[in-house]
């Protein structure tokens, strides 16, 4: 057995029996339906419109009822609308980045934080982080939670926690070379480069103390873990979370690899059909909405995360018996997570907009190359920005290229093609190509 | 004292060029000079042919993106240091070159090359001051 392997951090809660899980659950949301009900207007006034009071959800089931909570909800609360305690007593603020306005802004109560503590210290441990590891946490401290969430969950465990922060990779891998870090915290895409910067500086990385990976904060595929690990020497684990509902801690693997877990006595989870909002039955692919049953400063009902996903019930080997959500397969939205940055569809054809002066037609290619994500956004020609001199239309390329960088803060490739070259579905062209899960 | 070219973008893709030029001789349309700049993703192709809107109209048709612009045809004398002398002309003038190529036909004892410049009408009174033939239109259409 690896150091570390099979430890459970919490198990009176991890490993509770369905119905104690239930019951909880049950417990956890009518108090949580109460307080927003009094606390925050926002869901006193869907929820009428919707014709219940908290009271009328008698059983977990009928949660169902009770209507979704969107991005757009929190925009329109933006910036504490949707906060169920005074400010007085929020201790943290965090953000996400917006789609093309204001971003969401998210609080913590004390408690709160400690909740989302022990979350994060329960899927560490998952990952088999012990408290002899050194953890290296290589994702931006700031209003992002991601490094946040897993420095104090590393804390909590006991390990030594290196709060390096992103970028420089030169300075990360003597870090990780001379303070001898053992766990790699980081986005899977992430990992490569620092595999790749290994392999250019001549490292081998058997020669280094990395054992486990915890890696996050966009979409990966199994074939990319397994590069990872070969290149890596190293366990490589997927874990979820997302800011409007805590951050980092909502689900993680644990060594068997097999779904997250997701912590049931603290978010109730359920699979919809995107399209209908109908709750489908365990084990369909769909939307995941996720409901917090314990937060007091930012509680959201019915959260649609836009994740597709899907549940297993099914008790697990490690003892976990809580329901494994599967590593996320796409978006019930248009959002598109690039080198960790969301994008939006909609940011690029408002450039091609403003550029091209007309409706522009346009397909946009993702793709990992090497070990980053490559954004092509192919432009179908036409009159308006065609010119018989090469110089003008490189020149042309370049202005929306610098356009979508600073509208986007993430470099994108353009790619003239030939008119009528995209194919179109009922009229409408498909605009995202996604090579990236393959 | 201008002449039309009309210039197609073309995806850096097999047969794309072959089409143009099938697309065109079906319409009767003979293609008199003709120069390709490209790049890895792209080209573009400027033409001077002898019926320029039925070629834009037909290659518009087959879902190409067309557009016409002025160029100057001028002759040029074909001995070493004619073009040499032409661009010096230019030069001195101040009038730029955005690019250049050469016509297949020669007009009596003359090359023709044709001409973008970055001031069209400049350019052709540059050229004329100094007593060098600038070709119609009509003229060079015909050749």
């Amino acid at each position: 057995m690896r150091l570390g392997e099979g430890r459970i951090w919490d198990p009176l809660n991890e490993c509770l029996g369905r119905e104690e899980i239930r019951m909880l659950q049950f417990a956890r949301l009518r108090d949580t339906l109460d307080r927003v009900w009094r606390s925050v207007p926002r869901y006193q006034e869907k929820f009428r419109e919707a014709g219940i009071v908290p009271r009328d959800i008698q059983t977990l089931e009928d949660l169902a009822q009770l209507p979704f909570t969107t991005k757009e909800d929190l925009r329109l609360g933006y910036p504490y609308g949707m906060f169920a305690v005074p400010m007085r007593e929020v201790v943290r603020i965090h953000s996400s980045s917006g789609t093309t306005g204001k971003p969401t802004v998210v609080g913590y109560t004390r408690q709160d934080l400690q909740t989302w503590t022990e979350l994060a210290a329960r899927f560490m441990t998952a990952a088999g982080v012990t408290e002899d590891d050194i953890v290296h946490i290589a994702f931006g401290y700031g209003l992002f939670t991601g490094a946040f969430g897993l420095h104090y969950g590393a804390e909590r465990i006991g390990a030594s926690v290196i709060p390096m922060s992103s970028g420089n990779t030169d300075k990360q891998v003597m870090i990780m070379q001379d303070y001898r870090s053992s766990v790699l915290v980081s986005t899977p895409s992430y990992a490569l480069t620092i595999a790749d910067r290994f392999e250019r500086l001549g490292i081998d990385p058997a020669s280094l103390d990395l054992r486990v990976g915890l890696f996050g904060a966009e979409p990966w595929s199994e074939e990319m873990r397994r590069e990872i690990e070969t290149r890596l020497g190293i366990i490589a684990t997927d874990n979820y979370g997302l800011s409007e509902v805590m951050g980092p801690g909502v689900a993680g693997e644990c060594t068997h690899k097999c779904g997250m877990h997701i912590f049931e006595d603290h978010f109730i989870p359920e699979i919809i059909d995107p399209d209908s909002g109908e709750v489908l039955p365990p084990g369909s692919v769909g939307e995941l909405v996720l409901t917090t049953i314990s937060k007091e400063a930012f509680p959201m009902v019915r959260y649609r995360t836009r994740d597709i996903t899907r549940l297993d019930y099914e008790p697990c080997s490690c003892g976990r018996t809580s329901v494994r959500m599967a590593k996320t397969m796409g978006r019930s939205d248009d959002m598109l997570i690039i080198k960790g940055v969301n994008v939006f569809p909609t940011q690029i054809e408002e450039v091609l907009f403003q550029v091209e002066g007309c409706e522009p037609h346009y397909q946009l290619i993702i793709d990992r190359i090497g070990s980053g994500d490559v954004l092509e956004v192919q432009v179908e020609v036409h009159e308006n920005i065609f010119f018989d001199e090469m110089k003008k239309q490189r020149e042309f390329i370049d202005q929306v290229e610098k356009k979508l960088f600073s509208t986007l803060g993430v470099g994108a490739r353009v790619k003239l093609v030939e008119p009528s070259s995209m194919p179109r579905h009922e009229g409408k062209a498909k605009r995202v190509i996604d090579r990236r899960s393959r | 004292m201008k002449v039309e070219q009309i210039s197609i973008f073309i995806e850096n893709k097999s047969g794309r060029l072959a089409e143009v030029t099938h697309v065109l001789g079906v319409a009767g349309v003979n293609i008199r000079a003709l120069s390709l700049a490209d790049t890895s993703d792209f080209g573009i192709l400027r033409l001077i042919v002898d019926k320029t809107d039925l070629a834009k109209s037909v290659l518009k048709e087959k879902g190409f993106t067309v557009n016409k612009t002025e160029v100057v045809a001028v002759e040029v004398p074909d001995r070493p240091a004619g073009l040499s002398g032409i661009l010096h002309v230019l030069d001195k003038a101040k009038v730029n070159v955005e690019y250049m190529y050469a016509f297949v036909e020669r007009c009596g004892e003359n090359a023709v090359i044709i001409f973008r410049f970055d001031d069209t009408e400049g350019a052709i009174k540059v050229l004329t001051d100094r007593g060098i033939t600038v070709l119609s239109g009509e003229r060079v259409y015909g050749m």
